[in-house]
């Protein structure tokens, strides 16, 4: 199990109809995620990274298109019954989203929200499954989770009704977390403890975890792999080290600089011109190609980069990768 | 009022430094509510000069949106006084207000809610001139809206859009123009870029600095994020449970924290570098910030504290001094950080 993918997919591709057109949120993005592995999926808001995670789950909203292939388990996913595929999901998929509250339901005490997934997939007895939920919510670091147990979601903290949403994710022992910014909403503190939370648990249980954020740093701190994506498509994929170390494309360089450094003094920041492009109106060539700092030439205006590599796992979208001090380089 | 009497209750003094425009002395902000009287600010004091932006970084609940809330009289104090300009306006009726409203602008988190969508660009930003009666007629309103949206990078055309047709960081260049309008003389920045993107979240803060640079702006930049408060001020005040836990440079704080609490914020806060991340030894805090309703006696962080001891709970430590303009609220100031980062 240790070498498969736990969820691979493959040229996804989402489409969703909208009273002014077409919108292509995803396009042809391939990525997968191994047992025991993180995947960050980075990118700005309408990237793409959160409808790419939901269409391979099959999630997606109703109004979308989605075509391409997902294999969960080995299995073909997108070609299975909609039953089929929520029993899978429910057995073998866990959630975690950036606001608790859309999980948990506010009359539900958290203990039988808890329980509801071990009685639902595993067939548990409701006995059982209560005695389960405490032994989980002690798990995720719920002080006195026996007493706890009966409490309503209102009677706990933001980072508390995460670790309940993480307790309800793990319920079914997954084999993989979906995390959809879990820490965002989170102050910094909280995010710390969530963060480690996660790493700790994915340790001892060997879940595979896809992890979607715009926080470089917890990337930075959690991830083996990493997906940049920009307007529907990735621009740089790779193990952490390499795209945070190497970073070949001027999106991922820029990104990475725009954060203030406090080791750098107090210069003006490096800015990205612009915002991103609208998912009705895509350029031709290149997405980044309006705001891009490198803007090669004509080409990268009307023809769309390949994703090629630049070393052994890492891959970028560009027909000018950067070297690694910098610069901008010819292919 | 000079620094010699309240040594201990001043974040950081960097003379020569220009006058005082705003001061809050001992400001408590309490509400009642059902559960209690919450104690959103407990003894506040601060000073910010003209020209300078005094940064103000706490997790929710700290109390640093409420202070910011007083600067400008949104909220009544519940003891403590406010001066803005020299003038205390601690007592000011709703009327007298008005004028202090265009002395002291605010810009927002989300300027979705904060403007009024059926308004067009050019009539939110002309709006405070025609409340504080700045310009004559038409035309040099007109003009003036221009110069606003030159002054914060936007089209003159998008005048005439509506907030819905604009995106989240040219929302927030119209909000920025519509502090601009009345040319205060204080401008209280409440978490201005914690909704925007990573990349325009730089083109903010770098329109902030050049407005500032150009035209000797006062800001008080309220944030979440300390590594942008950092960059932003000139000095800055950690918050905590409604208090200033610890205030100085930016260097001074992320350099040498005294307090344990900004050492452990510090500590929490990810960088991106894999191989940094790797090897940190975070100092992670347990549990949550405990209610403003019924704050722990003595030292309000001992609860969390990784390094409190029975001393703490006895005695409400004071914002006292621990190197020039650098001061922490710690009887341990310094010693319990080297004990935190060793352990």
């Amino acid at each position: 199990m240790s070498d498969a993918a736990v969820l691979a997919v493959t040229d996804l591709t989402v489409t969703i109809g909208t009273r002014r057109g077409p919108a292509r949120a995803v396009a042809g993005v391939d990525w997968s995620v191994r047992a025991g592995e993180t995947l960050a999926l980075v990118g700005e808001s309408g990237s793409g990274k959160s409808m790419s995670v939901l269409a391979a789950t099959g999630l997606a909203p109703r109004a979308a298109r989605v075509t391409g292939q997902v294999r969960l388990l080995g299995t073909d996913f997108t070609a299975s019954s909609p039953d089929r595929r929520r029993r899978m999901r429910g057995r073998h998929v866990g959630f975690v989203f950036q606001d608790p509250m859309t999980s948990l339901n506010p009359v539900l005490t958290v203990g039988r929200q808890v329980a509801e997934a071990g009685e639902e997939h595993l067939g548990l007895t409701r006995r059982a499954a209560r005695a389960r939920a405490v032994e989980l919510l002690d798990l995720v670091g719920i002080p006195s989770a026996a007493q706890r147990v009966d409490a309503y979601p209102h009677q706990f903290s933001g980072g508390m009704r995460q670790r309940v949403v993480i307790a309800m994710a793990l319920a079914c022992e997954p084999d993989l977390l979906i995390a959809d910014e879990p820490t965002t909403a989170l102050d910094v503190t909280t995010q710390a403890q969530i963060v480690e939370l996660v790493a700790d648990l994915q340790r001892r249980l060997g879940t595979a975890v896809v992890w979607i954020t715009h926080d470089l740093g917890v990337v930075a701190g959690i991830a083996d792999t990493v997906a940049v994506m920009y307007a529907g498509r990735i621009l740089e994929q790779g193990p952490v080290d390499a795209v945070f170390g190497q970073p070949a494309h001027p999106y991922t360089t820029a990104l990475l600089a725009a954060r203030p450094d406090p080791a750098a003094g107090g210069g003006d920041l490096v800015t990205i011109a612009g915002a991103p492009p609208s998912p009705l109106a895509l350029p031709a060539g290149c997405a980044f190609w309006p705001r891009c700092p490198v803007r090669g030439d004509a080409r990268c205006e009307h023809e769309l980069p390949p994703l090629r590599p630049v070393s052994t796992r890492h891959h970028v979208r560009t027909f000018y990768p950067q070297h690694a001090d910098g610069r901008a380089g010819h292919e | 009022m000079s620094e010699h009497e309240r040594p201990d209750r001043q974040p950081g003094d960097s003379p020569p430094a220009g006058e005082v425009v705003a001061e809050l002395d001992e400001l408590c902000v309490w509400f009642p509510t059902p559960a209690g009287v919450v104690r959103a600010v407990d003894g506040v004091s601060l000073r910010v000069r003209r020209g300078e932006t005094l940064g103000l970084v706490g997790e929710s609940g700290s109390g640093k949106s409420t202070t910011g809330l007083a600067l400008l009289r949104l909220v009544d104090p519940t003891s403590g006084t406010v001066r803005v300009a020299g003038q205390e306006v601690t007592g000011w009726s709703r009327r007298r207000l008005r004028a202090l409203r265009r002395r002291v602008a605010m810009v927002f988190q989300d300027p979705q809610a904060s403007l009024d969508p059926r308004l067009t660009v050019g009539s939110s930003i002309a709006e405070p001139l025609i409340v504080h009666r700045l310009t004559g007629g038409t035309a040099a309103r007109r003009r003036r809206v221009e110069e606003l949206l030159d002054m914060v990078g936007l089209r003159r055309d998008l005048a005439d859009r509506h907030p819905h047709e604009l995106s989240g960081g040219q929302r927030q260049r119209v909000g920025i123009a519509r502090a601009l309008a009345g040319e205060p003389d204080l401008i209280v920045l409440d978490e201005p870029i914690a909704s925007l993107d990573l990349s325009v979240q730089a083109q903010i803060m770098n329109l902030l600095r050049g407005l500032q640079r150009d035209l000797r702006l006062t800001y008080v930049f309220i944030a979440h994020d300390l590594a942008a408060v950092e960059h932003m001020s000139d000095r800055m005040a950690v918050m905590y449970l409604g208090r200033i836990v610890e205030s100085g440079t930016p260097a001074q704080v992320w350099r040498q924290p005294a307090h344990p609490y900004t050492a452990a914020l510090l500590s929490a806060i990810p960088v991106a570098d894999p191989q940094v991340e790797r090897q940190r030894r975070r100092i992670i805090l347990s549990g949550d910030i405990p209610s403003p309703v019924d704050p722990p006696t003595g030292c309000r962080f001992r609860t969390r504290c990784p390094q409190a001891r029975p001393e703490c709970a006895a005695t409400d430590p004071v914002l006292a001094e621990v190197a020039a303009g650098h001061r922490a609220a710690c009887l341990f100031a310094g010693d319990a950080v080297r004990a935190m980062r060793a352990s």
